[in-house]
């Protein structure tokens, strides 16, 4: 075998391995670079998805046949029991409803007499999670809805029981949902209770998110429910985020360490609703003055240090 | 076992591009599994070990370019950084091509220990990049690199036998 005698060469086999290695590294290493620093190569990588969704698609299929089988294999008791409880769910519910549109209502009016802006309805749209997290490093899932369904990269994505995470890359048939609990991603929140503001991050390598930067004497027990916001205008206000679970107060530390779960099942459910039409919020006013006001400060300063 | 002995007297046909093609597919649907939790972190990464399988048994065929390339693929199947996939499998191929002599010499034990070496560069290139982007090192992703080792010898015995089979078909 030729193969196996490599010292003299007969046949021009192209650049060495080490040189191939180096370019290929280099290559690879300023391709990172730049998908890391300036995103520009989001139309190349949706491009390449429509090559290698077909083998996700199919990996996807195992698992959806076996969810398939269990359908079919349902007792008709257990399909009495969960048609009962869905009665009992749907009229509490019903009763909830006509509670809210009442009181929907009356903050309509309340709101019209105060002369503040509406809030707006949100418009939502069902999706389902074609595969979930597939790298261990991240809290990422890919949802069946892409840019044909018109999604884009910022809108907000959450379940029945809240806020599930933020769309964050848009291909042509996909789009890839980051978790809350992904490693610093930040959501605005308040504590529904009193009212607190602050902001949650997520964890990274549990399911669990954080609240930093409290002060040790902030009004905060366990228990208490984190509710969006709505500061930010990405995030529609009022919808449950997480609940408190342990907090940590060091008296070394000037901040507390406030450890919370998330509310949504973030890493449980296969349906997702995407929210579209958020309210736009009036543009935020320009900075400037304030700099120059401090500008100026410190010129005077100067001239009187002068 | 007739395939552990170092050099298999059997004459092995050359294989086809398919073969290797459809071989590199299945790794990539077999990756693309959506597994959760802990059977996640223990999933062995079946490209890197098809690609090293490869680069090893036909270093002039397969070699670092396909894996840069297929490297490319996995990171937009897997939505990671472009290139991160890429360097890693440049690595993995690099390590191949070189050891294949004496890769190819060595029986399938002594071959999982070098494949063990070869696969730990490959993760931790890997993570190496995720640190230097996010800034820190989820330790469980390397459980992925023992059971990678560990898949190293039924992989390369089911690949003989599929190799020798399309012989006898031949033949016949």
């Amino acid at each position: 075998m030729l193969d196996n005698t490599q010292s003299f060469q007969f046949f021009n086999r192209g650049p060495s391995p080490a040189v191939r290695l180096v370019f290929f590294a280099v290559l690879s290493l300023l391709l990172l670079f730049v998908d890391a620093r300036y995103r520009y190569l989001e139309s190349t990588r949706s491009a390449l998805s429509v090559m290698v969704s077909p083998i996700q698609r199919l990996a996807t299929m195992p698992g959806e046949l076996w969810q398939a089988m269990g359908n079919f294999f349902v007792t008709q008791r257990s399909l009495v029991a969960e048609n009962n409880a869905l009665h009992q769910q749907h009229e509490r519910d019903a009763a909830l409803i006509s509670q809210l549109q009442a009181l929907q209502q009356e903050n309509q009016q309340l709101r019209n007499l105060a002369l503040l802006p509406q809030r707006g309805e949100l418009i939502t749209q069902l999706a389902e999670v074609v595969y979930a997290e597939r790298d261990v490093f991240k809290r990422k899932v890919l949802i069946n809805k892409g840019a044909d369904a018109n999604v884009q990269t910022g809108q907000v994505v959450m379940d029945d029981g809240g806020i599930v995470g933020q769309v964050t890359r848009v291909y042509p048939w996909l789009a890839e949902v980051t978790l809350i609990t992904e490693k610093d991603h930040a959501v605005p929140v308040q504590v529904l209770r009193n009212g607190l503001r602050t902001i949650v991050f997520g964890a990274g390598d549990t399911s669990q998110l954080s609240l930093r930067y409290m002060p040790v004497s902030s009004d905060i027990q366990n228990g208490d429910v984190l509710v969006t916001s709505g500061i930010d205008g990405i995030y529609p206000p009022g919808i449950p985020v997480a609940k408190v679970v342990k907090i940590e107060r060091d008296a070394a530390y000037p901040f507390a360490r406030v450890s919370c779960l998330p509310v949504a099942g973030v890493d449980k459910y296969r349906h997702l609703l995407i929210l579209s039409g958020l309210p736009k919020l009036p543009e935020r006013p320009p900075e400037e003055p304030a700099a120059a006001d401090a500008d100026k400060g410190t010129k005077i300063k100067s001239k009187r240090k002068n | 076992m007739a395939y552990l002995a170092p050099n298999n007297p059997e004459i092995q046909r050359p294989v086809g591009n398919a073969f290797i093609a459809l071989t590199i597919l299945a790794a990539l649907f077999l990756n693309g599994l959506p597994l959760e939790g802990a059977l996640l972190m223990l999933r062995p990464d079946f490209v890197a070990l098809v690609m090293l399988y490869w680069c090893m048994h036909k270093p002039w065929r397969i070699g670092i370019g396909l894996s840069w390339a297929v490297g490319i693929l996995a990171d937009v199947a897997d939505a990671s950084l472009f290139g991160q996939h890429a360097l890693a499998y440049t690595l993995l191929a690099f390590g191949g091509v070189v050891l294949h002599r004496r890769l190819q010499m060595f029986n399938l034990r002594q071959q999982t220990s070098q494949v063990f070496g070869i696969l730990a560069m490959t993760y931790a290139a890997y993570a190496l990049v995720h640190w230097q982007v996010n800034g820190y090192i989820v330790w469980p992703y390397f459980l992925g690199c023992l059971t990678s080792t560990l898949l190293w010898a039924p992989l390369s015995i089911l690949f003989q036998t599929m190799r020798q089979k399309r012989v006898e078909q031949k033949g016949a």
